[in-house]
């Protein structure tokens, strides 16, 4: 299924602003983040079979901030994973599509939602995908607040150290965390300087421009010894302005009147 | 009880290349025939024991079998999170592998003891414990996971340990009957414990049958019941802190599975390290003199 990752983008939007209105759920903000990079990578990059999720050839792509699962769910529903109506379902009670991303919904690798976990794990896929000869590649999506995490940085480490070059890692740097800026909670600039300095191959994007992620994204499947970053420079809210960089948004829900508003400058 | 993990690891690697021992710069000594025979199926992740985790949930969700390894709390409790929501959520094929199983690291402090591990790794409802007291159960144990692939804990003493038991291969929940004369009071064991209580098998226990419980999981917790009903007294020994360990375990079978046996259930003491040993150093048999706790 081809999709034009522009359109993608908007759905993903769309879906994520009517899931957490609906389920009283939080994170829009994180979702909205990500949403270009999530449309890139489903649209442009990953290599999926939604019809056999499974497939042994299949990118790996895990999302390691997984409390923006919302916007993978859209994008699994769009590609064909899922029934676009299963993401009524969304924070419903027995739902598989719980709020952090799940590993029972059919396309999701891993579950997370304690951040600093998916980066090891994906370096564990990565090594095993080089040990063995595997074309396929491991994509994870990060956020900057996770960075954190000091788990991170001996994924970091141990990634370089044995020359992952087909791990793929996206830090979403909406600059936000979940009290106020990245700046004021613990400083992590220049973050580019620091992966260079771990021996990652590092991009530096307009997180929201599908073309500067597109070209970044086929750059760094061309990288020969290296783990490569692409610190993707966001918006946290993108797409609705009275969340745009609104902490407080990290954790509110619309209510319905918001959620009309939000989809209007979505959908214009 | 490592020298027997690392020489049927070496040999169970030669027939699957999917076998991984990833170590955090621990096992100097012990591990580099393995390094040296299969470079390709062994990585040392450095000091770095959540990566290390984090690594084998990759490789175990790509189907590898990955045994983890180093002492006591540090591929454990330092990664707690990484066990609970990586490796048991998920079910993968992962076995933590610690050595100095109780104070067997007794000079080395605090840090290095191994006393509360069993209460973190038996409360991940998806992993099963191996507490092997010599080499031959070792080697039951890992034969045991290979065949059963899953989330486990191999918890193992030092090395050197005489073999003591005889049954190559155990199921879990099997009592490995170190001495059975028909008794009506059993010893029960697990891990290093079983030497304890065959060091005293003509002396204190002389009376008594005595097992070992080298594989367990509350999963299989009505089969034990159902065959320790039959005595009318049950002495449990660990080298552990009470709080969530082997002993707490017994105790909750009986009362999870309380319809598996008629009448009066078999009393249950235990012998336990009290919370003194907490900052006593020294060589383990000193130690378990001054903490060692019966009731």
């Amino acid at each position: 299924m081809s999709l034009n990752s522009l359109s993608l983008a908007t759905q993903i939007r769309v879906h994520s602003l009517r899931m957490v209105t609906e389920a009283k759920a939080s994170h829009i903000a994180s979702a909205l983040s990500i949403a270009d990079i999530i449309a890139v990578l489903y649209a442009s990059i990953l290599v999926t079979y939604p019809k056999n999720p499974a497939h042994p050839e299949r990118d790996r792509f895990l999302l390691s901030k997984g409390h923006a699962c919302t916007a993978v769910y859209a994008a699994l529903a769009e590609m064909g994973f899922i029934p676009l109506n299963q993401l009524d379902s969304y924070g419903t009670n027995g739902s598989c599509l719980m709020n952090h991303i799940s590993h029972h919904v059919p396309g999701v690798e891993f579950s997370a939602g304690a951040l600093g976990h998916l980066l090891s794990v994906s370096a564990g896929k990565a090594l095993f995908a080089k040990r063995h000869n595997k074309i396929w590649r491991t994509y994870v999506l990060l956020s900057d607040g996770e960075l954190n995490e000091g788990s991170n940085w001996e994924a970091i480490m141990f990634s370089a150290h044995h020359n992952l070059n087909n791990l793929i890692a996206v830090v979403d740097k909406n600059n936000y965390q979940s009290f106020t800026t990245t700046q004021d909670t613990l400083s992590m600039d220049p973050l580019e300087e620091k992966f260079a300095s771990f021996g990652w191959n590092v991009y530096s994007v307009d997180g929201h421009s599908h073309q500067e992620l597109t070209l970044a994204l086929s750059s760094a499947k061309t990288s020969q010894s290296r783990p490569s970053v692409i610190v993707a420079n966001t918006v946290k809210g993108k797409g609705v302005s009275f969340m745009e960089n609104m902490v407080e948004w990290h954790y509110k829900n619309p209510s319905l009147d918001q959620l009309q508003s939000a989809l209007r400058e979505v959908l214009s | 009880m490592r020298t027997a993990f690392i020489n049927l690891l070496i040999e169970e690697a030669k027939k699957n290349p999917l076998l991984f021992l990833l170590v955090a710069d621990l096992g100097w000594s012990v591990v580099e025939s393995f390094q040296e025979t299969y470079p390709n199926q062994f990585i040392n992740v450095g000091v770095a024991e959540q990566n290390m985790v984090g690594v084998g949930a990759g490789l175990a969700s790509e189907g590898c079998h990955v045994f983890a390894y180093s002492i006591g709390s540090f591929p454990t409790w330092r990664c707690a999170e990484q066990l609970r929501n990586d490796i048991d959520y998920h079910k993968l094929s992962y076995t933590t592998v610690t050595v100095g199983s109780g104070v067997a690291y007794g000079k080395l402090g605090y840090s290095h003891h191994a006393i509360q591990d069993i209460a973190l790794m038996r409360s991940l409802p998806n992993t099963l414990m191996l507490c092997p007291c010599d080499p031959l159960e070792t080697s039951a144990c890992i034969k045991y996971i290979l065949s059963n692939p899953g989330p486990s804990y191999l918890r193992l003493h030092k090395a050197g340990e005489p073999v003591i038991s005889s049954s190559e291969f155990i199921t879990p929940c099997d009592l490995n009957y170190l001495q059975s004369s028909n008794s009506s009071k059993i010893i029960l064991a697990t891990g290093i414990s079983g030497q304890d209580a065959w060091s005293q098998k003509d002396t204190t226990y002389k009376d008594c049958d005595i097992a070992t419980l080298p594989i367990w999981s509350s999963a299989h917790g009505a089969k034990l019941v159902i065959t320790l009903s039959n005595y009318k007294a049950i002495h449990v020994i660990e080298d552990h802190l009470i709080a969530g360990g082997f002993c707490s375990w017994v105790f909750e079978q009986f009362q999870i599975h309380s319809n598996c046996y008629q009448g009066q259930p078999p009393s249950i003491s235990c012998g336990y390290f009290d919370s003194s040993v907490v900052g006593l150093v020294g060589d383990p048999d000193y130690i378990k003199a001054l903490v060692k706790t019966s009731h």
